[in-house]
């Protein structure tokens, strides 16, 4: 997972569309929840941390990830759905580690159980696999001082490739804005900061940009460029 | 830019529309032909009329073809989609299924012309799925389109079908619960309205009163809607046994059932006499059959309502519930398909499983009127970010480019779209 975002100051920015694909996999039970995780493809690890944020969804923003959700609202194991939902896919340098870490997590509610509880024909998890398509946007931010202006133009696409995507490919677990804003040494220290303090778990995308821009556009004005 | 998308811009955006631009480029000197069984009445054909301009805004030459068929051919595959829907007990005749294969033998010599030029082909539905095996030898990628819950088929239609799907390269279902096993890439894209077609359009004010005086509702009373096809598995009979529940309590409640038939749905009409007679007895409950292309009619009315339901048994995706969300109404549904990707309850309405449930959150609703506001404003913020045909358009876009573009690592990069 590393970036691919080469940065020769200007800043370009891509987009992105994922096509999700489903592997008919289903699991109606923790136990079958976590020996089908030892053998999807690591793009539905990918898929159900990050790339549903990209598929029509409602935002909910109590759970993180799928199996989290699924755990809470059709195992109803709250006490698992918390431990899942807190998981930080960042922390992890590939998916497989991901992967891991989830299994481990089930496996010690799994200790917990006397009776492992299966949901109805239509609550079942379905496994969903991506590929995502990057293709560049006609923007381009020059400087930093263009970033208030060039934000609200962004597309959803670009907003998840840039500021969601890129932890997973970045070397510091970054969004690429802030990855960019370093090159310019001590000068958006501050700014980075307020940018890393947005967590996009909470919100929709249209939201993390309106909230992105607004950071941002604070920032300049504080500066006195705005 | 021309004026289709000059008007899809102003509605979703200019960063969406840049977009699906870019998206587009790359396929630009594509052809895809969709192949469905009607041009009017139902989702299926107010996509592909969506589909088919906004593609061919975008550069993309785009057909629509329809397949033509007899009255046996119609029954045939009306009880396709029962029995993929899940209606068990159903055994087709197999003078029906011979009707379905000449039928469909027919429309392959008519339309190979178009479809052997084609890069991309849509076929929609079981109605046209047989086209694919008097093609052995083609060269372009088909992709079938199942626009219905088939996640619990009749085990023998769907056997029969099968042998025709998996000849396909590739299938798209709405929603993942709705998929069965397939030897090929199955994508996943949930339907979509046009924001700027009659039926989902700002309408005047003064239009929308309008409508009162014409079907006779009172505008000073709660009116509760159901928009849909005369169908069982809208459960229309249902409907009125919650309005009548809920009636017991909201002494002024009004009901309006609207909705219209399609040329390849022979059972429309059965269906619509049994709700007329359940609906006789109270002159509060119009039912009215409109023409298919009453959209305007359609807009106003869901706009018009207070509550609008969609209590289906059995549902695709459920336009009308998007329908509904776009113009502020908080949706009471049925707990199955589609709906439960669009109604959360407390959010942009309630799921419900019983015409007792969709009673009880009736008078919920028309107790607490403030919340209808609150959700309505939620539900049509959730359709604009989700459920819009760029969005559905920027799906087709991304699976032809996957499947042209098959990669082990599921990342693909295309550069140089801009030409620098």
């Amino acid at each position: 997972m590393e970036s691919n975002t080469q940065f020769s100051r200007s800043f370009f920015v891509n987009s992105c569309s994922l096509a999700s694909i489903a592997t008919a996999e289903q699991a109606s039970s923790l136990l079958e929840l976590r020996d089908k995780l030892t053998k999807v493809d690591e793009s539905c690890l990918y898929y159900h941390f990050w790339g549903a944020r990209m598929y029509p969804h409602f935002v909910q923003s109590e759970h993180h990830n799928d199996f989290a959700s699924w755990v809470y609202h059709r195992l109803h194991d709250h006490v698992l759905a918390e431990r899942l939902s807190i998981i930080d896919p960042t922390e992890f340098n590939t998916l497989d580690a991901l992967r891991q870490e989830v299994i481990e997590t089930i496996d010690r509610r799994l200790d917990d159980y006397e009776i492992v509880h299966w949901t109805k024909r239509e609550d079942r998890f379905h496994f969903i696999c991506t590929s995502i398509i990057i293709f560049e946007s006609s923007l381009v931010i020059e400087r930093p001082q263009d970033l208030p202006s060039v934000i609200p133009m962004m597309s959803p696409g670009s907003i998840f490739y840039h500021f969601i995507d890129a932890r997973m490919r970045t070397s510091d677990k970054m969004d690429d804005f802030s990855v960019w804003l370093e090159t310019f040494g001590d000068a958006y220290k501050d700014l980075v900061q307020k940018i890393q303090a947005i967590d996009p778990y909470f919100l929709s995308l249209s939201q993390l940009k309106d909230e992105l821009a607004e950071v941002i556009k604070g920032d300049f004005i504080s500066r006195g460029q705005l | 830019m021309n004026q289709l998308l000059e008007s899809y811009k102003e509605a979703v955006g200019a960063d969406i529309l840049h977009e699906l631009s870019q998206l587009a480029r790359v396929l630009k000197g594509m052809r895809i032909v969709h192949v469905n069984s009607t041009k009017t009445g139902g989702g299926v054909a107010e996509i592909l009329m969506t589909m088919t301009h906004l593609m061919t805004a975008l550069g993309i030459e785009t057909h629509w073809e329809v397949i033509n068929g007899n009255a046996d051919f119609f029954e045939c595959t009306k009880q396709f989609h029962n029995t993929i829907q899940g209606l068990k007990k159903t055994i087709i005749r197999p003078s029906l299924l011979k009707a379905y294969e000449e039928t469909n033998a027919e429309n392959a010599e008519h339309l190979r012309p178009i479809l052997e030029n084609a890069d991309v082909v849509f076929i929609h539905d079981p109605q046209p799925a047989a086209l694919i095996s008097h093609f052995p030898n083609r060269k372009n990628k088909w992709v079938w389109r199942c626009h219905i819950d088939a996640s619990t088929p009749n085990r023998a239609v769907w056997k029969y079908l099968r042998n025709y799907i998996s000849q396909f390269d590739a299938s798209v279902f709405s929603l993942a619960d709705f998929v069965q096993p397939l030897p090929h890439p199955i994508y996943l894209i949930p339907p979509s309205i046009d924001p700027l077609t009659e039926k989902n359009k700002d309408l005047p004010k003064e239009e929308v009163d309008m409508i009162y005086n014409r079907f006779g509702i009172d505008p000073d009373r709660p009116m509760i809607l159901q928009v849909s096809r005369f169908d069982y598995f809208k459960d229309p009979i249902g409907v009125i046994e919650a309005y009548k529940l809920a009636k017991k309590f909201k002494r002024g409640l009004q009901l309006v059932l609207a909705g219209g038939g399609a040329p390849d749905d022979p059972e429309g009409e059965i269906v619509l006499n049994e709700v007329k007679a359940a609906a006789a007895s109270d002159p509060d409950i119009h039912v009215l059959f409109l023409p298919s292309d009453s959209h305007r009619t359609i807009n106003a009315l869901q706009r018009a309502a207070d509550i609008v339901l969609q209590k289906s048994l059995r549902e695709g995706f459920g336009l009308s519930v998007t329908e509904a969300l776009w113009k502020k109404k908080p949706v009471i549904g049925g707990n199955c398909g589609g709906i439960r990707l669009q109604v959360f309850n407390h959010h942009t309405g309630f799921l419900v499983d019983t015409p007792e449930g969709a009673a009880e959150r009736i008078r919920y609703l028309l107790q607490n009127p403030h919340l209808i506001h609150e959700m309505g404003e939620k539900g049509q913020r959730f359709v604009y970010e989700n459920f819009l045909s760029t969005r559905h358009s920027r799906d087709y876009l991304t699976l032809i480019i996957s499947l042209f573009h098959p990669t082990n690592n599921r990342r693909f990069e295309i550069h140089n779209i801009n030409g620098k």
